[in-house]
Formats: structure tokens, C-alpha cells, sequence
């Protein structure tokens, strides 16, 4: 057999070990050297746009009246004034989102981990999917066509937030979905085992464990809606004053801030504002990114 | 071209963690070594540290000296790759590549080396077929995917493939547990005809196969979890079931261990 | 030689138990990014073994499962209604549209009695800059996946993956804010130099604008960036997945990494790369803000060039919100959306027959 096998590269005195072919090694570094790029290639934009929003817009940050005042009397190129009135709503707005999304995400998470069998839970579950990749634009259409058009109530930030809700949903359930799954069925067993309802062993058992990690995915899906531009394009007004009110009149938002400063005020006035708003926003999100990162470390879940 | 493996003074270490120690061993060219002992041992540590497969492993070491006909598989300058195509392996669980057909599958190790030659290529997949004592069986569908054969025949399907580079030596790593008696029986069959033009060596937990298959057997051991295994003794299989030197090695075999 | 082809069930069983291990890596948990992405790889069974099942419970538990179902059926509710809602509002428009709505490249509507709308143009600028950025994203993100699980240290891994997962933090408003004000002049000499050596293909032929700056090929270029984290973590996490046995049989073979990579991880996450890419795909073609930011409006129609300008179907909804005041009118951009929203629902629905395959069959 071994005559028949003959390797054909061998050479006539054979060194222990057969050296890997110089075609093959050059092969195998430039495969190295093109993967490490590809991920130069991504950090490079990353810093850039980084590095360009940071020095662009700090200047405006450090101002005090920055953060505590509106734009509500200053004229276009005013260096002068703030974004509070957009931190607000961007906030308010979010929070509105928040309040319906999140047990109703959490909900239907634990229909799909405890309860969703058959044909119901596999539409749902692609549903889902489907939700997560609707564009914000289709769902901020969606809201104008059923609240404005047909039931005809007035634009605003009550309707964006309705919108955030769908944008919202599939993140806090994936999320939340997620960590049901990585609760032991051990722990659910020895519930069962001392008598207690299914339902009871879920609220007090299944769903504090996976706590930490549904917190998680609440901060992330608050980190996504908050830089969200197209639901407050279509369905609020832009207000250059605080309105805490989210069911009546305009109100801004930081993404709404920038996108209305960048389309009429080109003075330096309004680039700065234009950068420090993104920058405020960038701070925002980061900070939501980033309770997320903390709390998922202490998550409960050890493995 | 089979050839012999020397072990001296091999210790193992991942990262702090000693795993084995103090490791002298020969293997002879052309026979049958298996390792036996307790889970845990380091009896499949020190078998993937033979073609370096353990380095795949973040903060595994070897420190010591092996030694494929006298030269250091750790000399500077050598390269894991080639080590490992001197020295073929066989796994546990059979893998043959689940998206390559057949004769893929069996050629792969060469179609690496840059073998194009397509006559060159059906020749020796066929010839490594036989020498898996499976080319009666799949002859008909060798287009067919791999993953289709059953475990036994997956498994000597992988042999076909390891021993198609022509190896020097052949690691077999408990290559029956995850096999049925009749298939682990024609495994055993196939290891007896191959250790006519290769050195083997083979991890096994089942002392029967042990027995029934190799030349040298060599007893490894830890004395406690969490201790670094060792190598208790090793001699002529018949020797160590009969008449074992080491009363721990007497205690393992007649089931009074532990 | 046996007749054994009776083990090949308990083989394939042991197989699946080990190809699920590695979902449990603490690693993949907690990630910055891709959270909603991850569904492609979980599966819809439930976990627990289910003694609660056959009790049917007190009134408890009936309240307690008919919100949970209830808040599952909001979700397929949703989608219906956003599907529902949206015909109701485009069909009005769409009778009373006096141009063809596929091949028409006008969308004039500022005269509510003569409303002029096709979605020609529409389709090209939304196929073209969401290609491109395919195009550009797709290596690059495989790449990067592969470097993450392949060639870096697990200790750098984690935060490797959070830089490529900030991409996705970025608001995409900022996104177009730094593309059309930043990146559109620094690449405008390299857009020059294709057009001027590659001006006789069709795609670099000078476009519909006067400037080289915001077009269809700045915005495929910010899309690319855009899309890059989602493809990369959904593909990050198949490649991850590959079995170890599989790695192994060509290690010992004495394959070289990248051999290995070809070998066993693209076999295994071939599909995996696949749907990411369509999530990605997804995500671009409904982009608004930063391609309204980038992309120029142009004035004549679309040539088919990557240097023109023009309007995504979400740009161009987005450009016209501030008009949204007569029913038709409006319809006419809500019909828009609606295409829009079936091409999202195709494209992720594929990407979910992929993955959904591959990861759990």
C-alpha cells in the first residue's frame, strides 16, 4: 500500500518534517494581514468620526448654559443658550416609549420562553424579527397614517414615542429572551417541586434571576430610540423652547435639534450647535451603552 | 516509513496548571501503543502534545523533549503545521468535513500540499480506502457527502483521510467511544493491518481494547483531581495484564482502583 | 467491513449537543451591539421542561398566560396593522395617480388633482447605495469576524468586539452629519480619480450632479460603516460556533490557519454570513437620516451611476414629512413606505430562513 501512496513532493532525503510549501505559508500570512486589516479599516471611520464630532462640538458642551437653558429667544447666530429643551424631550420622549415597550417586551419574551408553543409562537418569534428590521421611517409612517390621518390627532411627541415603542419592543424581547433562556431549568424544577404555580415561579423566580440581563437590553433599546431622527421628522414639531408636555404643541429632540439647525442656520452659531448636539447625543447614548456593559457584568447569572 | 517516538522528561502545563509530569517514553516503529488510566490522567494531553495539537489550546506548554527518529518536534524553527502532517490523528468523534464529498474528504491532506493531479488524487483515495478497509462499502457514491456514512464508517473514513498524507505516525485518540461493538470491532481489525507500515499510538479508556490491540501498553495516573497526571509504567501489553510491576497498575486493571 | 449504518442516529444527536455548547460562552453574552440580531441564532422551542403545563392553574395563572400570549399576539398585531394601515392610506393615492407608479422616475405632488408619482428612481438610488455598501461591508465584516474569533487572543476579543460595536451606538443622524460634512470632501480626490479612469463604466460615469460630493457613492460608503457592526456581530457569533472537531480534523492535517478557516469555519458559517449580510442589507435600504443628510437631491432623473444623486424611498418620505397635510398627497409618500416596508419584510424574512436553517437544523 505504501508504494501505492507514494507522496509526490517528497523529498529524496526526507527531512523528519516535511516543510509546508513557501506558496502556502505566503498564502496563510497574507490571510493574516488582510483580516487584521479588515478591522483597521473599521477602527479608522470609528475614531474618525470620534475624534471630528468631539473636537467640533466640545466647545459648545462646556458651556453651563449648555445644559440647563433652551434656544427660546436667541436668535440663530447667537452663540448663546443651550439644549435642555431637547435633552427633555429626547428624554420625555423616550420615557413614553419606555413605558409601554418594556413590560410589554418583557411579557411577550416570557410568552416565548415559558409558554409560546405550535404554529402562534414561531409567528411570533419571526414577527419579531420582522419588527426588528422595520425601518424607523416605515414605523414613524405607520403612527401619521393611523393617529394623524385616520383618528386625527395632532402631531406630537406623545406620537413619537408611540412610534420609539415599535422601534423599541423587538430589542427589550430579544433581550430579555435571551436571559430567560439562561436561567437553569433546575431552579424552575425545584419551584415546581414546592408546590408553586408556574406563574408564581416566573414573576418570582425566573424573572428576578434573569433580571440584571433584561435591564440590559432596556438600557440598549433605550440607547437605540434616543438617536432615532425619522420618527420626530414626520410626527413632532421642532419647539426652540422646554415643553414637558408631550401631549400638546411642538417639542424638540436632539436628533430633531440638529437636523432643524443643519437645514436653516448656516452661521458658525448654528455648526456649533449642530456639533455640540451631536456630541450631547453621542454622551447620552454612550451612557446608556454603558450602564448596560455595568449591569450585565454584575449579571446573576454566573455560568 | 514509519518511525520511532521518543518522550523524555515531558512535563505539561495549562497556563499555572500542571496537567502532566515527568513523562520518558519510546514508542517503536511499526506497533501498537495505547494509553490507559483514569479520566484525567493526561493520557490524551500527552497524545495531542505529539503533533502539537494541545498548542491550539491559549497558555498549554510542553516542556521536555519529543522526539519523532531523533529530532525535537519543538525544535526552533519547526513548524506545528508540518508536525502535524507527519504525524496524522483520529479523533474521538468521527468529523469528516460535512460539506466535502468522499473522496474530498479523503484527499483533503493532499489537495492542502497542492496535489492537483487529478489520476494522482483518485489513486491514492483509493488505495487509503482500502487501507481503511472501506472502499467495498462507499466505491459506488464517493461523490457523495461524508456526514452521510454512519459513525463507524465516518470514523474509518478519518483513518482514510489521516493515513492519505502517509504519516510517519498515527494518533489515535479514544477512537471507538463513540462507535457500536461491531464498528469499534472493524476499527480494532483496521488498526492491526495498519500497524504493518505505520507507528500508532491510541488513547483508549477500555482495557479489553487495550489488550486486544496493542503491543506496549502504558499506565498513566494521578494521585488526586487537580494533581498533574503521570506515567505510572509502561511494558509489553501481555505484561502489564498479567504481571504488572506497579501494584497501582494492578489495582486499575483488576477494577480495585480507587 | 459492517453493516452499521443503524449508529448514524446516535451520532448525529451527540453532534447537535456539542454545536449548541459553545451559545452558553459567557463571551457572547452582554455584547454592546446585535441584541436584536441575535434572534437569527436562538431557536423558538421552549426550554423548560414543563410540569406546570398540564395543570391548567388557578385564575393566577389563566391572567398571567393570557398577558404574556397577549403581549407575543401585539407584536404579530403590529406588523399586520403597519401592513394594513399603510395600504389603506396609499391605495386613495395610488387610483389617483396619473404617472406608472413602478416606471415613472416623477414624484410630483404638490397639486393634490394631478398627482405624478412613480417610484423608478426611488428603487435605483435605494438599490444602488444599499448594494454598494454591501458590497463594501460584506468583505471587510467577514473579515473582522474572522479576526475577532480566529486570530485574537480571547483576552482581546471582548474588547475588540465593543470598538466594532460603538460603530453601532453612533446615532445614525451624527452619521450623516460626519458624512456629507467631513468624509464627502476627503474622499471627493478618490471619486475624482475613478470617475476620471473608470468614467466608461456605467456605474462611475459622471451622475446627475454637478459635484462629486454627497452622492449615491459618499452615501454607500457611510451605509458600509453603518451596517458593518450589524453584519459583523451576527457573523462573529456563527463563526464561533464552528465545532471544534471540525477545527481539528484540519488541524491535524496539518492545514495552516487560514487552510483551517476555509476548511471548517466558512463551511460552517457560510449561512450565517449570509443572513447577516441580509440584516445588513435590510438595515440599509431603510436608512433615512443619514442618507437624506448625504445623498444630494438632484434635478434630473437618475442615470444609473454611483455619481448621482436623488432620493431613497426613506430619504425622500423624510424630506417630504414637514409636508404631510392633504390625505393624497400624503398617501402618495405612505405608498412609498409600503414598498419599502415589503422589501425590508423580504430581505429580513430571507435572512431568517438562512440563519434559522443552518443554526438550528
Amino acid at each position: 500500500m505504501s508504494a501505492a501512496l507514494d507522496a509526490p513532493e517528497r523529498p529524496a532525503a526526507p527531512a523528519t518534517f516535511r516543510n509546508v510549501s513557501t506558496a502556502r505559508k505566503i498564502k496563510d500570512r497574507l490571510a493574516t494581514v488582510l483580516v487584521s486589516l479588515a478591522f483597521l479599516i473599521a477602527v479608522i471611520p470609528l475614531v474618525w468620526l470620534l475624534v471630528s464630532v468631539l473636537i467640533k462640538g466640545f466647545p459648545a458642551i462646556v458651556s453651563a448654559d449648555w445644559w440647563t437653558r433652551s434656544l427660546s429667544g436667541v436668535t440663530p447666530d447667537e452663540v448663546r443658550g443651550g439644549v435642555y429643551h431637547a435633552i427633555v424631550g429626547t428624554l420625555v420622549q423616550a420615557v413614553i416609549s419606555g413605558v409601554i415597550a418594556v413590560p410589554v417586551g418583557i411579557l411577550a419574551a416570557v410568552y416565548l420562553v415559558e409558554y409560546g408553543r405550535g404554529r402562534l409562537a414561531k409567528t411570533t418569534s419571526f414577527m419579531v424579527d420582522i419588527l426588528s428590521g422595520v425601518p424607523s421611517i416605515v414605523a414613524a409612517l405607520f403612527i401619521f397614517a393611523l393617529f394623524v390621518s385616520i383618528v386625527g390627532l395632532e402631531q406630537s411627541g406623545f406620537l413619537v414615542g408611540l412610534a420609539l415603542v415599535l422601534l423599541m419592543l423587538p430589542v427589550v424581547i430579544r433581550n430579555t429572551e435571551e436571559m430567560l433562556r439562561l436561567v437553569p431549568d433546575e431552579l424552575r424544577e425545584a419551584s415546581y417541586a414546592l408546590g408553586i404555580p408556574k406563574w408564581k415561579t416566573i414573576l418570582r423566580i425566573v424573572l428576578p434571576t434573569a433580571l440584571s440581563g433584561t435591564i440590559t437590553g432596556v438600557m440598549l433599546a433605550f440607547a437605540r430610540v434616543m438617536g432615532e431622527t425619522a420618527p420626530v421628522l414626520v410626527l413632532v414639531g421642532y419647539a426652540r423652547a422646554i415643553n414637558f408636555n408631550p401631549f400638546e404643541g411642538n417639542q424638540a429632540s436632539l436628533p430633531l435639534l440638529i437636523y432643524t439647525e443643519l437645514s436653516t442656520n448656516p452661521s458658525a452659531a448654528g455648526q456649533l450647535r449642530i456639533w455640540g448636539g451631536a456630541l450631547t447625543l453621542i454622551l447620552i447614548v454612550m451612557l446608556f451603552q454603558l450602564a448596560a456593559s455595568l449591569i450585565s457584568r454584575y449579571s446573576a447569572i454566573s455560568k | 516509513m514509519a518511525k520511532r517516538l521518543d518522550l523524555k522528561d515531558v512535563d505539561i502545563y495549562y497556563g499555572d496548571f500542571h496537567a502532566v509530569q515527568n513523562v520518558n517514553l519510546s514508542v517503536p516503529p511499526r506497533s501498537v501503543t495505547s494509553f490507559i488510566g483514569p479520566s484525567g490522567c493526561g493520557k490524551s494531553t500527552v497524545l495531542r502534545t505529539l503533533n502539537r495539537m494541545h498548542e491550539e489550546i491559549p497558555g498549554a506548554r510542553v516542556e521536555g523533549q519529543i522526539q519523532l527518529d531523533g529530532e525535537d518536534i519543538y525544535a526552533r524553527g519547526s513548524d506545528a503545521v508540518a508536525v502535524r502532517r507527519t504525524i496524522g490523528m483520529v479523533f474521538q468523534r468521527p468529523n469528516p468535513f460535512p460539506t466535502m464529498s468522499i473522496r474530498d474528504n479523503v484527499v483533503a491532506g493532499l489537495k492542502l500540499q497542492g496535489v492537483r493531479d487529478k489520476k494522482k488524487l483518485d489513486e491514492v483515495c483509493e488505495a487509503s480506502l482500502r487501507g481503511a478497509n472501506l472502499w467495498k462499502e462507499v466505491s459506488g457514491r464517493l461523490d457523495k457527502p461524508g456526514g452521510g456514512l454512519s459513525g463507524g464508517q465516518q470514523q474509518r473514513l478519518c483513518i482514510a483521510r489521516a493515513i492519505a498524507v502517509q504519516p510517519d505516525v498515527l494518533l489515535m485518540d479514544e477512537p471507538c467511544s463513540a462507535l457500536d461493538p461491531i464498528s469499534t470491532l472493524a476499527i480494532e481489525d483496521l488498526i492491526g493491518d495498519l500497524k504493518k507500515d505505520y507507528t500508532i499510538v491510541i488513547v483508549t479508556h477500555n482495557m479489553q481494547q487495550a489488550a486486544r490491540v496493542s503491543d506496549q501498553t502504558a499506565f498513566f495516573n494521578l494521585e488526586a483531581t487537580g494533581k498533574p497526571g503521570h506515567l505510572v509504567e509502561i511494558d509489553d501489553t501481555e505484561k502489564i495484564f498479567s504481571n504488572p510491576t506497579e501494584r497501582e497498575t494492578e489495582d486499575y486493571i483488576s477494577g480495585r482502583f480507587g | 467491513m459492517t453493516p452499521d449504518g443503524d449508529e448514524a442516529d446516535a451520532n448525529t444527536v451527540s453532534e447537535r449537543t456539542t454545536e449548541r455548547a459553545p451559545s452558553d460562552d459567557p463571551e457572547t453574552r452582554g455584547r454592546p451591539t446585535g441584541s436584536a440580531t441575535m434572534s437569527t441564532v436562538t431557536d423558538t422551542q421552549p426550554t423548560a421542561t414543563d410540569p406546570g403545563r398540564t395543570t391548567s392553574g388557578g385564575t393566577g395563572e389563566r391572567v398571567f398566560r393570557g398577558l404574556t400570549t397577549g403581549s407575543g399576539l401585539v407584536v404579530v398585531a403590529a406588523i399586520a396593522l403597519i401592513g394594513l394601515f399603510l395600504v389603506v392610506q396609499a391605495v386613495p393615492s395610488l387610483l389617483a395617480n396619473n404617472a406608472n407608479f413602478l416606471t415613472s422616475p416623477e414624484f410630483v405632488t404638490t397639486d393634490a388633482a394631478n398627482l405624478r408619482f412613480g417610484i423608478r428612481d426611488l428603487l435605483v438610488v435605494t438599490l444602488l447605495s444599499s448594494l454598494m455598501a454591501l458590497v463594501i461591508a460584506m468583505p471587510i465584516g467577514m473579515g473582522i469576524a474572522l479576526f475577532l474569533t480566529q486570530y485574537t487572543p480571547p483576552r482581546l476579543a471582548q474588547p475588540f468586539s465593543y470598538v466594532i460595536g460603538l460603530l453601532a451606538a453612533v446615532p445614525s443622524i451624527v452619521f450623516g452629519l460626519w458624512g456629507i460634512l467631513v468624509l464627502a470632501p476627503a474622499i471627493e480626490p478618490f471619486a475624482a480619480f475613478l470617475q476620471t479612469y473608470l468614467g466608461w463604466f456605467f456605474l462611475f460615469a459622471p451622475g446627475n450632479l454637478p459635484v462629486l460630493t454627497g452622492t449615491i457613492f459618499t452615501g454607500g460608503i457611510v451605509l458600509a460603516i453603518m451596517i458593518l457592526p450589524i453584519i459583523t456581530a451576527t457573523t462573529r457569533e456563527v463563526f464561533a460556533q464552528t465545532p471544534r472537531f471540525q477545527v481539528e480534523a484540519a488541524q491535524a492535517l496539518g492545514a495552516t490557519r487560514w487552510e483551517v478557516i476555509r476548511m471548517a469555519v466558512l463551511p460552517y458559517g457560510r449561512s450565517g454570513f449570509i443572513a447577516a449580510s441580509m440584516l445588513g442589507l435590510g438595515r440599509a435600504l431603510g436608512e433615512t437620516i443619514a442618507v437624506l443628510l448625504v445623498i444630494r437631491a438632484a434635478t434630473s432623473p437618475s442615470t444609473g451611476s454611483l455619481f448621482d444623486g436623488g432620493y431613497t424611498f426613506a430619504s425622500l418620505i423624510a424630506s417630504a414629512a414637514s409636508e404631510f397635510s392633504q390625505p393624497l398627497p400624503t398617501g402618495a409618500y405612505i405608498s412609498a413606505g409600503l414598498v419599502l416596508f415589503v422589501l425590508t419584510f423580504v430581505v429580513n424574512a430571507i435572512a431568517r430562513v438562512v440563519a434559522g436553517g443552518k443554526v438550528n437544523g
